[in-house]
């Protein structure tokens, strides 16, 4: 019977687990206040330092109230179902995309934004598409993804749940639109996503946590003036004008503390929520 | 598929496209009339073609628009349907290319619209949109969720609709016999009591004359 070779103890020790004395080598990077306030969750943060990837329609970087894109790129499947991601110079082909867009900015004017469009290629396929940008978002590690859109196709929810906790485990944080239809769809419902619903009250600070999931938050989604492609503002209403808003909190928060896992970033939220301790 | 089993297909096919059609001309005009509003209007999604087709439609244009069709995933309607969201939006004339794509496409630019996707199970059936309905001072969540509520009837009857076509394109490929006795069978349904059983007994004679020739 093989001997366990000596030289590599390691190797043997369980991967998941914390050996005596390895406790102290886990502090935190950030004190945890006694009582977490909205000040000190994002108090004169504008988001700089921060990356924010939109999953939609495309933006329109020359709006004003976007304020300018990073980078902007169109995700598509090639014929042996590769994902493709090229530089995309069609702007936003519907004017979704630039209303999210200019909505993150409008709460954290500071940060850098990422258009990802998976809208254009048809619908025949689109799901793959969608997988496909999400995918490549993932992969360069943004720190927040805001996916106001979902699927419905049950084929798909198995890889979306493995790349929103490959996104949870490596601090990309994934806010996805819930749904108020009565049909699964994904990938709000993951509990490694923040999913966000509307709400009815006019300011952009009001977010209430709920805590009757799977919708976790709820943040501003109704008669929403928001920027729109070809230079236009309108006034929109839908969870996924509420989506941004949530991103946007993000944005602010890993602003002022960029070491939080989404993990204690979702506690946070939850703490400063407007129906926990967010009037304080 | 049997014989036996073409008829009872062809049977229960045959009119019923008319039925379903007027199931979904009906939510249109019902949910034009709940949210007060200039339009509202069903879009298909044909899947052969990649393109959204209006399939029915309560108010303005209604006549001129009824089957024209656009690509699936571009506009308001395509994000919509591509993303599964409902979604509200006012004023839209201020997007110049919307205003002037929708114009040449429709002859009529809505100022607000309403949009939901169709979806029944885990399929996306098209789009559902009200168009123009009264300004009011803040739009309500409950409106929001009584948008959803007529998109699932429109899905359940598009499915059934989409279901249809399918049944009669294959009885229309399977020959003229399964559809002859279908539209028999549907003409006898229809009939009052007396006419029926009259009808039936026609149509047992008939059956009878055919199987003596058969075994003749």
């Amino acid at each position: 019977m093989a001997q366990p070779e000596e030289s590599a103890p390691q190797e043997l020790r369980p991967a998941w687990s914390l050996p005596a004395g390895a406790a102290e080598g886990l502090a935190l990077a950030v004190e945890w206040p006694g009582e977490v306030t909205r000040d000190w969750a994002w108090g004169g943060s504008t988001g700089k330092g921060v990356t924010v990837c939109i999953l939609d329609s495309g933006v329109d970087e020359a709006h004003p109230l976007v304020g300018g894109v990073q980078r902007a790129v169109v995700a598509s499947v090639g014929p042996d179902d590769e994902v493709i991601v090229e530089d995309d110079t069609e702007g936003d082909l519907c004017g979704h995309g630039t209303a999210c867009a200019g909505i993150v900015r409008s709460l954290a004017p500071d940060c850098e934004l990422v258009s990802v469009r998976v809208l254009g290629a048809g619908f025949t396929g689109s799901g793959g598409v969608l997988l496909a940008g999400l995918r490549w978002a993932v992969e360069q590690g943004f720190d927040v993804v805001n996916m106001s859109l979902s699927t419905t196709k049950k084929q798909f929810a198995g890889i979306l749940h493995e790349l929103t906790d490959k996104a949870y485990f490596q601090r990309t944080v994934l806010v996805a639109s819930a749904h108020n239809m009565p049909v699964e769809s994904y990938p709000w419902r993951f509990s490694s996503v923040i999913s966000v619903g509307s709400h009815e009250e006019p300011d952009p600070l009001t977010f209430f946590y709920n805590p009757d999931p799977p919708v976790e938050f709820f943040a501003r989604g109704v008669d929403v003036e928001v920027a729109w492609a070809g230079g236009a503002r309108i006034r929109c209403t839908g969870n996924s004008f509420a989506t941004p808003h949530m991103s946007g909190l993000c944005a602010l928060v890993l602003g002022k503390h960029p070491e939080l896992t989404p993990f204690q970033l979702k506690s946070v939220l939850f703490l400063t929520s407007t129906n926990v301790g967010g009037a304080r | 598929m049997s014989e036996d089993l073409k008829a009872a297909v062809a049977a229960g096919v045959v009119g019923s496209q008319e039925s379903f059609r007027e199931l979904l001309q009906s939510v249109v005009e019902v949910a034009r009339a709940i949210f007060g509003a200039e339009a509202s209007s069903i879009f298909l999604l044909d899947e052969q073609s990649d393109e959204l087709v209006f399939e029915a439609i309560a108010g303005q244009g209604a006549e001129k628009l009824l089957g024209q069709r656009f690509p699936s995933s571009t506009g308001i309607a395509g994000w919509v349907l591509v993303t599964r969201q409902p979604l509200v939006i006012e004023d839209v004339t201020e997007d110049p290319r919307f205003a002037k794509d929708v114009a040449e496409q429709t002859g009529y630019v809505p100022k607000g619209l309403m949009a939901a996707p169709l979806l029944h199970e885990e399929r996306a059936l098209g789009v559902l949109e009200v168009l123009d309905r009264p300004q009011r001072s803040q739009f309500s969540l409950v409106e929001m969720d009584l948008l959803g509520l007529f998109a699932n009837q429109a899905a359940i009857a598009l499915d059934l609709l989409q279901r249809a076509r399918r049944a009669e394109s294959m009885l229309a490929e399977s020959g003229e016999g399964a559809e002859v006795v279908a539209r028999l069978a549907a003409t006898v349904d229809s009939l009052e009591d007396e006419q029926r059983a009259a009808g039936l007994k026609l149509l047992g004679a008939v059956e009878e004359v055919l199987r003596r020739d058969e075994g003749g």
